[in-house]
């Protein structure tokens, strides 16, 4: 079987898998549909949570960046890790203790105001629609690269398939596909990272691979790589051209805006106590963890690899790669690798004759033979998607690295769409325009909000693609989810005397300054000479929350106290095992029990 | 042993000397070692990668890992000493 036979059985089966499993988890009432009724063990959800988690851009993408930021990639490491403490000590145990559905139930209830739960709706799905984009659009760049499907005709794929197990299953369903995509990504992730470990350093494990010797030499990996880049005109990979004040910020940005992420915090609602949620936070870091450090690790492997094998190759033009090659070695020369051949016509690498010497080279900005760089366009993606043919793996590694991608943006997308889906149906409908909708009426909408959710996401995903913005944006979610979503949550729990009055404020402060500097920055043609204090959009986020936090605290304190039912409901989630209904503070929904 | 009365007041004073302590930790082990105190940290080596970047890279999040766990086990201890049903 060839590679593409073995990426079409490997997508069709495990895509058979999701829905067998969709099948078998029926939702059948609203606590089902929304938290899976509750009952998810702490692992399974650690899994599950660590799926909904890494998206297309983790798996595609990550290590590819890392490769070409070196240092600098350690914002991105350490951001998206260091964000599930935060949740772990401050935000997951005492919002299960709550016992609602969703984080504008929480904001709406602890803040007793049907306006603040509004604001916290508008953040929530501008965070997920950000976000989702980018997934349907993975989807669709997975589908037309692998499997010769046309990109819209993938995304109508995907969506077919999430749109079966969210709309059937609702949370229920997504949780137990999550844990099956997690089986699948995380094997598709670290099987050629093992390989590619071997091949350079000797040893099979990446992250001890990442601190060896280069293999038959005495020289580390990361030396020889510094080396090899300051030789062809490029930064040292252990160094990196941002301030310290931006790769601070921008970790800061991206730590917060995980802990605020709304599709991240409603995993926690569907364990049985808040002593699950603990446990539940370490299970999901461990099983991030496992690709986390896998991928800065596979990142310096592939940039030393790729210059090694391609720097100074003689380019085969041809069809016949076979014959050429062979004459190429013939004639004493190094012909470029078949696996680029291959990739060239995905469009994701090309080759352009700078110097007309049939030869490619890479070089850096400042090449100290004043030599061109030739390898135009380069994909960072080929990093990743590359390395199974890279370290010469069988085909069916190949095939199981999109289905790795695959199962990564569908976990993701399915998970936002929750968050999409219950932010219609229930934090507006029943907790805000409707409040006397019974539970089956719920349950009708929900599905129909998801169903509709999805349509959107498509559409999103197939428009978005146009309009290439998708890159963009990310830093939009992040941001905003740091800005506006964490320090409402926060003060909510850790600080009694934190108001309506102040809550609002916190939340707008956070959305318009965040929303206006990052606009300023990536679309209204602003330069980084004007950034404030150094720091890029990417890491404004959480400047900002800095300034949200300020300005809640500074209007709560010139307002009124919140009432007595609001405190006593404060009281009751920080301590494990005593939540008991408030009246007020409940906004006509009682909160449900822990297992 | 006599299960002790519950003490609210208490469990939560623990719980926050708790996060506290724990948060400084994260602060140092990503903020701290990766990046404010990258520089300096680089002349020590682990295996063959300078050790500041090797905590931005791989060190912080081990710590990460290792920070959730230790809460959840000193919770557990703080939650019998309070008489906290969990």
């Amino acid at each position: 079987m060839d590679a593409q036979a073995w990426t079409y059985a490997w997508v069709f089966s495990t895509f058979a898998l999701y829905i067998g499993i969709a099948i078998w988890s029926r939702a059948a009432s609203t606590d089902d549909f929304y938290v899976a009724g509750h009952h998810v063990h702490p692992t399974i959800n650690g899994m599950a949570t660590a799926a909904d988690w890494m998206s297309a851009a983790s798996f595609l993408s990550m290590a590819g960046l890392i490769a070409f930021l070196g240092y600098g990639g350690s914002v991105y490491l350490m951001g998206w890790t260091g964000g599930y403490v935060l949740l772990a000590l401050l935000l997951a145990p005492f919002l299960r203790e709550f016992g609602k559905f969703t984080v504008p139930d929480f904001v709406g209830d602890r803040y007793y105001s049907d306006v603040a739960r509004v604001v916290a709706v508008i953040a929530a799905l501008f965070v997920s629609f950000t976000y989702i984009a980018g997934q349907m659009k993975g989807v669709g760049v997975a589908f037309s690269g692998f499997l010769g499907i046309p990109f819209e005709w993938g995304i109508v794929i995907g969506m077919v398939i999430v749109l079966f197990y969210a709309v059937l299953g609702g949370m229920k369903g997504i949780t137990y596909t999550q844990v099956a995509q997690y089986c699948v990504l995380i094997f598709a992730y670290t099987v050629p990272a093992v390989f590619i470990s071997l091949i350079i350093t000797g040893n099979p494990i990446p992250q001890l691979g990442f601190i060896a010797n280069v293999a038959g030499e005495d020289v580390s990996m990361l030396d020889k790589l510094n080396q090899v880049l300051t030789d062809l005109g490029f930064l040292e990979y252990t160094s990196s051209r941002m301030s310290m004040i931006d790769i601070f910020a921008i970790t800061g940005a991206l730590m917060f805006g995980t802990a605020g992420l709304p599709h991240v915090i409603i995993r926690f609602f569907t364990v049985p106590s808040a002593k699950a949620a603990r446990l539940s936070a370490g299970w999901a870091l461990v099983f991030i963890a496992i690709l986390y450090t896998t991928a800065p690790a596979v990142g310096a492997f592939a940039r030393l690899n790729f210059i090694a094998e391609v720097d100074g190759a003689t380019y085969v033009a041809g069809a016949d790669y076979a014959a050429e090659a062979a004459a190429i070695e013939a004639a004493g020369g190094r012909p470029i690798p078949q696996w680029f051949k291959s990739w060239e016509a995905t469009g994701l690498l090309g080759f352009e004759d700078q110097n007309g010497d049939g030869r490619i080279q890479i070089r850096g900005p400042e090449a100290p033979d004043g030599l061109k760089d030739e390898v135009v366009p380069l994909n960072r993606d080929i990093f990743v998607l590359a390395n199974p043919e890279i370290a010469q793996l069988p085909g069916w590694v190949i095939g199981l690295v999109v289905a790795g991608g695959l199962a990564a943006a569908l976990s993701t997308a399915a998970g936002l769409l929750m968050v999409i889906s219950s932010a219609v149906s229930h934090d507006l409908g029943r907790r805000t325009f409707f409040t006397d909708m019974t539970d089956t009426t719920e349950l009708l909408i929900a599905r129909f909000a998801a169903a509709g959710a999805v349509l959107a996401a498509g559409l999103l995903g197939i428009y978005s693609a146009q309009l290439g913005f998708v890159a963009q944006v990310v830093a939009f979610a992040f941001g905003l989810a740091a800005a506006s979503l964490f320090p409402v949550i926060f003060l909510g729990i850790f600080w009694k005397r934190m108001n309506k009055e102040g809550a609002i404020a916190a939340m707008l402060t956070g959305l318009v300054t965040t929303f206006g500097y990052i606009y300023y920055f990536k679309f209204a043609g602003g330069t980084p000479d004007q950034w404030l204090w150094g720091v890029s959009p990417e890491g404004i986020g959480f400047v900002f929350m800095g300034l949200s936090l300020a300005i809640g605290i500074a209007v709560a304190l010139v307002t009124k106290a919140p009432p007595q039912e609001v405190q006593d409901l404060v009281e009751d989630i920080r301590i494990p095992g005593t939540r008991r209904p408030h009246g007020l503070a409940e906004g006509g929904m009682a909160p449900l029990p822990s297992h | 042993m006599p299960k002790p009365t519950p003490d609210p007041r208490g469990y939560w004073a623990a719980t926050l000397r708790l996060t506290v302590g724990l948060l400084l930790v994260w602060f140092l082990a990503s903020y701290g070692a990766g990046i404010l105190f990258r520089d300096w940290l680089d002349q020590f080596a682990i295996g063959g990668a300078p050790l500041g970047f090797w905590f931005a890279q791989q060190g912080a999040i081990y710590v990460f890992v290792a920070l959730i766990f230790i809460y959840c086990w000193a919770m557990a201890r703080i939650e019998r000493k309070y008489g906290i049903e969990a």
